[in-house]
């Protein structure tokens, strides 16, 4: 019988020839990764087990992102035990404070290749799906276990397929995709399952796009969001140095839990409203709606093509007075290239704050929180009450084109109706 | 243990119980015995203090949404609580239940099913859920033998030591 890439991916790990949705395996892990929330937590757990090795300290990356630079003596202090464990361990992809996202690092560096297993203790982890990789957040027992023995338990997911077709318009995005199936299907939707985007818009999607996709398949519930490796994925690779990939897709006799066939021909901009990421509108619905922070960064659309997209609609004009716009890159090489292409600068001439790469206040840390009855639209994936500051804030979601033009309104805009200049 | 049935006074949550609520950030980093006096605390503020072991969580859809923080289900455990049962878990939530040895059972319907206080009995292995009370009885999802081999060894840490002789 034919197997979706969630199946194939799983099959491969557990070194067997077929297994079947529902199944339980133990596999092997290609790859794991741990950031610095919890990577000193995991190796201090390893130490009380009584491990003092990991099965591979190849197969192994640490990347400090959240807490960047450190905000407070507490996290400078954390980072230093991530260290000493790191040099310790032996472990040489180590990706220090300043470098970038983890989930930007792991395929811009090439650590991510198609159908590997890759675990995370973080929920975002399914982004490495983009490149055909099974990737999915655990915690950090299952963590600690996985780096003991080199190997985890899986239940094999049922899968759910998304056929794309049609062309975007002009200022529509596939954040706005990603938002309008959440929209659409809900929250729990792909509730531990896998989700496999395919059809033909796909085959013209970017690999940025792809990564947007994947990284907010989770935000359905998805335990992956794949993609299946094709010419895209091949020169992705090969761009960064790596060898290119062979074509690695789903059967075409796999069976599906369900296939959803849509069309994104004049789809309008969408943005999530709080506190869900479920509760979608087309821009419609909330333009007009006065912001007080405009956020475009985090591993949805910190990517150049993100800031390029922004950057479009900011040249030679200059943010709503009142408003604070923060552009936060999600990897060194991502901030390079926009220094390099002039794009950083017409994001500064327009008004805004840069930060230095990494996860900026997305998760509500430090480097821009929110106040009190204050509004602010991100391209990040998480609204949540209380996720970037106060609890009495609020949070909406959308494209980088949908938050530049928030950000010159000074209020909930849509892209379509801004002139852009392109020189 | 998780051979036999569960028999536990419920306390019932609605759908969408997030990691937020279940750990709130601001005591993130405390330590459990610190953090398990504010789980739940803003949906039902007695939770934490009234909560006797061998109490068992009842709630709605999506029980676990939010980060991949294990704290979450670590709170519950430290409260004493015997069991969650759900309509549906977040994944994440699920896994670190079961990799820390608290059992979970899917159960559609369950929310409705049963209200604050009422008596509840839950079998693993069959996934049968009675109200004791009502004598109502509901189908969830059994808990696979793998699931059950873990928590009966009290959780994947106790697997790895028991493994190799560590
Ligand atoms: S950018 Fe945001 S969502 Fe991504 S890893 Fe960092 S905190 Fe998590």
């Amino acid at each position: 019988m034919g197997m979706t890439l969630a199946e194939r991916i799983l099959a491969a790990a557990a070194g067997k020839e077929e297994v079947a949705a529902g199944d339980f395996v133990v596999a092997d892990i290609d790859l794991a990764m741990l950031h610095d929330i919890f990577a000193a937590h995991v190796f201090d757990m390893l130490g009380e087990v009584g491990v003092d090795q990991i099965f591979d300290p190849d197969k192994t990356v640490v990347v400090i992102d959240h807490l960047v630079p450190a905000p407070t003596a507490e996290a400078a202090a954390l980072h230093q035990r991530i260290r000493e464990h790191v040099s310790r361990l032996g472990i040489k992809a180590f990706y220090d404070a300043g470098q970038g996202i983890c989930h930007q690092l792991l395929p811009e560096q090439g650590h991510v290749r198609p159908g590997m297993l890759i675990v995370g203790t973080d929920s975002h982890t399914t982004t490495y799906g983009a490149l055909g990789a099974g990737g999915t957040g655990i915690g950090t027992s299952d963590m600690v276990y996985a780096l003991a023995t080199g190997r985890l338990w899986f239940r094999v997911p049922e899968t759910i397929r998304f056929e794309l077709s049609g062309d975007l318009q002009q200022g529509v995005s596939w954040k706005d995709v990603i938002l309008y199936l959440a929209g659409r299907f809900g929250a729990d939707a792909a509730q531990y399952r896998a989700m496999e985007f395919g059809g033909p818009a796909v085959k013209k999607a970017d690999m940025s796009s792809r990564l947007t996709l994947s990284n907010m398949a989770v935000e359905m519930g998805a335990k992956f969001g794949l993609f299946a490796a094709d010419e895209i994925t091949d020169t992705y690779l090969r761009d960064r140095g790596g060898v290119g990939s062979e074509s690695f897709a789903p059967d075409p006799d796999a069976t599906y839990e369900a296939v959803h066939e849509i069309s994104l021909s004049g789809l309008p901009p969408q943005v999530a409203m709080p506190h869900e990421v479920d509760r979608v509108g087309s821009i419609e619905e909330v333009e007009g709606i006065s912001i007080d922070q405009a956020f475009i960064g985090s591993c949805t659309n910190g990517r150049i093509e993100d800031l390029q997209a922004a950057a479009v609609v900011l040249r030679g004009k200059h943010i709503a007075s009142g408003v604070r716009l923060l552009v936060v890159p999600a990897s060194r090489a991502v901030l390079k290239e926009a220094m390099d292409s002039g794009v950083l600068a017409s994001l500064v001439d327009a008004g805004a704050s840069v930060l230095p790469p990494g996860c900026g206040p997305c998760f509500g840390g430090h480097g821009g929180l929110l106040g009190p009855g204050e509004r602010c639209i991100g391209t990040h994936n998480r609204n949540f009450i209380g996720r970037m500051g106060s609890a009495d804030a609020e949070i909406y979601l959308g494209s980088p084109e949908t938050v530049a033009a928030s950000a010159l309104a000074g209020r909930i805009a849509d892209p379509r109706h801004m002139e852009v200049s392109n020189d | 243990m998780t051979d036999e049935a569960l028999v536990g006074r419920v306390w019932r949550f609605e759908h969408d119980i997030s990691t937020d609520v279940l750990s709130p950030g601001q005591y993130a980093v405390d330590p459990v015995e610190v953090r398990k006096l504010h789980v739940l605390e803003s949906v039902n503020p007695s939770f934490a203090s009234d909560v006797m072991p061998g109490d068992i969580v009842v709630a709605g859809r999506n029980f676990g949404c939010g980060s991949s923080r294990e704290t979450a289900a670590e709170n519950l455990q430290a409260l004493g609580v015997a069991c969650v049962v759900a309509e549906s878990f977040a994944r994440i939530f699920m896994r670190n239940s079961v990799a820390l040895g608290l059992p979970v059972v899917v159960c559609p319907g369950v929310h409705d099913g049963f209200s604050d206080g009422d008596r509840i009995e839950v079998d693993l292995a069959k996934g049968r859920i009675v109200n004791v009370d009502s004598g109502a009885e509901l189908r969830g999802d059994p808990l696979p033998t793998e699931m059950r081999d873990i928590l009966s060894a009290g959780g994947i840490l106790a697997v790895l030591e028991n493994q190799d002789g560590r």
